[in-house]
């Protein structure tokens, strides 16, 4: 029997991070408004169905915010500082100030066009796609379970990043207690100085609760390591060296000129033998994963509608570029191109293939996968 | 299982040891309490059995100390994981991951488990501390008796053969205490696990123990006896056994239980002596019908909350108080102006009405009414999360009431100044260390008296008499956690504030640092300060309140005389009501007085 469990526990959150990059790839090729409009309509889509009532979930809003911000301060750039599109059509004109020849090449004021706002406007509504994209991102995948997905090698790092993650809370609760508390000593809590003179103690806290923290942790047996042969260590050690090295002179040689032939082949060498090393010096550790996430035909379908949308946008991209990017000199009004958009509209496959979390119902369902 | 050999530790810098020439055992499957008072190094001990004590704290540590056979002088901490559990004093410190399931996993990930062993045990241990319906929760969501069981089941996984915890109950409210004590009763039952625990709170958890060590002070050996055989000789001990000395009973009991059946005499005698409205509350609101005119002199309810009060319905008992009940009524309503406070003092320090307070999407109060009579003690008591802190917050201003009023002296507390406001509410807040910025005492006393715009030394006479014997020099972190309350609380009053408000002022606190408490609000409500004071501690409010306000999910759903209230209920009732029920005793002081 098949049972309905939360989507963040059966899918790979790899498998969003995909998707959703595989979106903001898309929202990076086009500055036709209707286009973004519709991607954004559909991470947000996805974004409705599937998220969870967890802590991360709720950083959706934020990114959303962030966006319409970079869109708001896009456009006010825009007006104040003028653009960089010739136009014809002034909509106003503002005082210009004058400023040194030194300075030449900057204007504030001027004349503001029509054709400088709505480029601005394209322009912001990319960047605010790109971020609405990361935000579906953070919000369909737990990123602590991300983290898990890491090598073995590189556990440390990840559990140091989720650490980090889990203090960030604690410390804005930490400012305002102490601020609270300024208050309750009959001092103003407001203003610069009310927010200096919590910092220390908000820090002292905060390294208490680190070493409460790495005492528990010690006591739970993070760094129990298992006896590895000197031979491997060494072979580790030298892998890990000698990939690093190589994927340094790889990156070199693609991005000078004249490196063109060895650059690549190097590069993919170098990361191979990085990774072997990685691998080999996981087994230094003794630590099994809980319930890792599996990969399955879920995650292909979800990552495969990401990928999908962003290769069909970049082909667009290439055969009709003047569909993906309405004129703006002379100012033309946007169509909707049949093609991109069907492309776009699958990258709402996740939302029909994967089953929605259980909203409000925070119990979970019963296990029918128990371990025979 | 467990085995201190002659042990002491000296910790880096300390004149001398805090623990000296430990030597008990503790035999495999049984519960053993460790007791005594604050800063006799009970936390040294539980850790030097993790081997955090000397690995991770520093510090020499003399003696040997094995756990299961392992020398914890040779086997780091993360060596002995997989044989002792320990949960420290705060959950919060303890998580490493951030839903439930991780952290019950996280454990035995350390430790290399197959992932078909992890999967069975999670599971397991999710039905055995009653979890399996938050297993996908964000740790950060959960309430704190929820935590406190995710914190042991994190530990649990891993099957370790002892378990060690700091303070388990401290800060949770008495129902889940209790679930956190039947786990742990069910583990040594049913698994065979050794379990040393430290706790102040001896009332809740003296009942489970096989075996109590004791340390009566600082540097003296370490005691190890039955629990009724400690509790004859130890400095701190519940009311259960207090009343026991008192009434002479041996051995002495330990459980209400035990107590009630051997109380049938007492409760003769008592019947003939004086009754207990006779003492300690002398400015009780008529001891019973108190919900005679919401709004004049009594308390007005939120009209939503109105007919579930417990007091309304209760039909008058046979108290002896009856006869004095007129008289008590007209002093109340003559209102007596408190001879401490200067200058025209309103009506009501404090009155709330209709308050409802929302925080996101949750409704954190709802409608709730409160009136606070000059002179006046309050308990609010309820579940954690019952909104006690919140109704606090509000009334010193902290928090903005989504509707409904608050006035404070008259004023409304979120909207005057923090410089006025000092002079009408002053709140010690649960970490009373939150208080206080200084190096030293006399800075953070000179601050305070600054911070209040009192007389210079204001701040200081008010700590030496809250603390006699502390020096100017000494740093705030330094003191104990009662010295840390008293100085949070002189630093407080320094503005005089004619309501003062605590919130959990017991945590930590063993029970002299309690008893000093109780004396010094005590002669506050007597000068005629308003005490409202939020606890889980049943004890602290029988002790102290004339009137108890019970709060659950935002709104008040019994508010009036301490006795009426607490006996009524079970999770609420201290010891001596539930011993000497249905007379409505309260605590082994008024017993004595009427002994006497």
């Amino acid at each position: 029997m098949r049972t309905r469990t939360t989507g963040t526990r059966t899918l790979h959150p790899g498998a969003w991070w995909v998707w959703a990059l595989g979106l903001g790839t898309a929202a990076s090729r086009t500055t036709n408004p209707l286009l973004l409009t519709l991607l954004v309509a559909v991470a947000g889509y996805v974004v409705a169905t599937h998220r969870t009532d967890a802590p991360w979930s709720r950083s959706y809003a934020a990114f959303v915010r962030l966006a319409l911000a970079v869109l708001l301060l896009r456009l006010a750039f825009a007006v104040v500082l003028g653009s960089p599109v010739p136009g014809s059509h002034t909509i106003v004109t503002l005082p210009e100030l004058p400023l040194p020849h030194w300075a030449q090449g900057v204007r504030v004021g001027g004349r503001v066009t029509a054709e400088g706002l709505v480029f601005a406007l394209y322009d912001g509504l990319k960047l605010a796609a790109l971020l609405v994209c990361v935000g579906a991102a953070n919000a369909l995948a737990n990123p602590a379970r991300l983290l898990k997905s890491l090598p073995a090698a590189l556990y440390e790092v990840g559990v140091a990043v989720v650490v980090a993650m889990t203090f960030a809370p604690h410390l804005v609760a930490d400012v305002g207690r102490l601020r609270a508390a300024r208050r309750l000593r009959g001092r103003p809590d407001r203003g610069l100085r009310g927010l200096a003179q919590v910092v220390l103690p908000v820090l002292e806290g905060a390294l208490e609760r680190s070493v409460a923290l790495a005492a528990a942790m010690d006591a739970r047996g993070y760094g129990r390591s298992a006896e590895v042969a000197p031979a491997v260590r060494r072979t580790t050690a030298a892998l890990t060296l000698g990939g690093l090295l190589g994927v340094c002179a790889g990156t070199y040689g693609v991005l000078t000129a004249e490196g063109g032939g060895y650059g690549l082949p190097v590069l993919f060498a170098g990361l191979t033998v990085a990774l072997a090393g990685l691998w080999l010096g996981g087994r230094r550790s003794p630590r099994t994963r809980y319930r890792p996430d599996a990969w399955g035909p879920r995650a292909w379908l979800v990552s495969a509608s990401g990928v999908a949308v962003a290769a069909l946008l970049v082909v667009a991209a290439a055969y009709e570029p003047s569909a993906l990017h309405p004129g703006v000199v002379p100012l033309a009004a946007p169509t909707l191109p049949l093609w991109p958009m069907a492309a776009i509209l699958l990258g709402l496959l996740p939302a029909f293939t994967v089953p929605a979390p259980l909203k409000g119902a925070l119990t979970a369902p019963p296990t029918s996968e128990e371990p025979a | 299982m467990i085995r201190f050999e002659d042990v002491s530790v000296t910790y880096e810098g300390a004149a001398g040891p805090t623990v000296r020439g430990v030597d008990f055992e503790v035999p495999e499957g049984e519960l053993v309490l460790l007791a005594g008072p604050s800063g006799v190094g009970k936390s040294t001990v539980l850790g030097a059995v993790s081997g955090l004590v000397p690995h991770f704290t520093g510090g020499t540590l003399r003696g040997r100390v094995t756990v299961a056979g392992r020398d914890t002088r040779t086997h780091k901490p993360r060596e002995l994981a997989d044989v002792v559990g320990t949960v420290g004093q705060d959950p919060l410190a303890h998580f490493v991951t951030d839903t439930v399931e991780d952290e019950l996993a996280y454990g035995m990930e350390s430790l290399g488990l197959a992932p078909d062993v992890m999967r069975r045990r999670v599971e397991e241990t999710l039905d055995l501390l009653g979890l399996a319906a938050l297993r996908d929760r964000p740790i950060a969501t959960l309430s704190g008796g929820q935590r406190q069981r995710v914190a042991i089941g994190s530990v649990l996984t891993p099957h370790p053969r002892v378990l060690v915890l700091d303070e388990p109950t401290s800060a949770l409210d008495p129902a889940a205490a209790e679930e956190v004590l039947a786990v742990l009763q069910r583990l040594v039952h049913d698994l065979g696990t050794t379990v040393l625990m430290a706790e102040h709170r001896l009332e809740r958890v003296i009942q489970y123990a096989d075996q109590v060590a004791l340390l009566p002070s600082p540097g003296a050996p370490l005691v190890l006896g039955t629990p009724s055989e400690v509790m004859a000789v130890s400095p701190v001990y519940p009311p259960v056994v207090d009343l026991g000395r008192l009434a002479g009973w041996t051995p002495l009991p330990l459980t209400v239980r035990d107590a009630r059946r051997r109380a049938g005499i007492l409760r003769e005698r008592l019947g003939r002596a004086t009754a207990p409205g006779a003492v300690e509350v002398p400015t009780t609101p008529g001891a019973v019908e108190v919900p005679t005119t919401p709004g004049a002199e009594g308390v007005p309810m939120a009209p939503g909350a109105e007919g579930v009060r417990t007091g309304g319905t209760v039909p008058e008992p046979p108290l002896p108080t009856a006869s004095r009940k007129p008289s008590r009524r007209l002093r109340f309503l003559r209102k007596p102006s408190p001879p401490a406070m200067d200058g025209p003092v309103p009506a009501h320090p404090a009155v709330a009405h209709a308050l409802t307070v929302r925080r996101g999407r949750v409704e954190a109060l709802r409608r709730v009414g409160l009136t606070v009579a000059p002179g006046e003690t309050i308990a609010l008591m309820g579940r954690n999360g019952a909104g006690k802190s919140t109704l606090l917050g509000a009334l010193a201003g902290l928090v903005e009431p989504s509707a409904g009023t608050v006035r404070v002296g008259g004023a409304v507390p979120h909207r005057t100044p923090p410089r006025d406001l000092v002079r009408r509410v002053g709140l010690v807040p649960q970490e009373p260390r939150d208080l206080l910025y200084a190096d030293t005492v006399a800075a953070e006393c000179a601050a305070a008296d600054r911070d209040a715009g009192a007389a210079p030394g204001a701040c200081r006479t008010l700590v030496t008499g809250l603390l006699p014997g502390i020096g100017d020099d000494t740093h705030p972190r330094d003191l104990s956690e009662g010295q840390r309350l008293s100085l949070a609380l002189a630093v407080i009053l320094t503005a005089r504030p004619p309501l003062l408000l605590l919130d959990e002022p017991t945590r930590g606190l063993d029970y002299a640092a309690k008893a000093r408490l109780v004396g010094v609000l005590r002669s506050l409500a007597a000068e005629g300060h308003s005490i409202v004071l939020a606890t889980h501690d049943v004890e602290l409010a029988a002790e102290l309140a004339h009137r108890v306000v019970l709060l659950a999910d935002g709104e008040v759903i019994a508010d009036g005389p301490a006795a009426d209230v607490v006996v009524t209920s079970p999770s609420f009732a201290p010891q001596v009501a539930k011993i000497l029920a249905p007379q409505k005793w309260l605590t082994v002081t008024q017993v004595r007085k009427a002994l006497a």
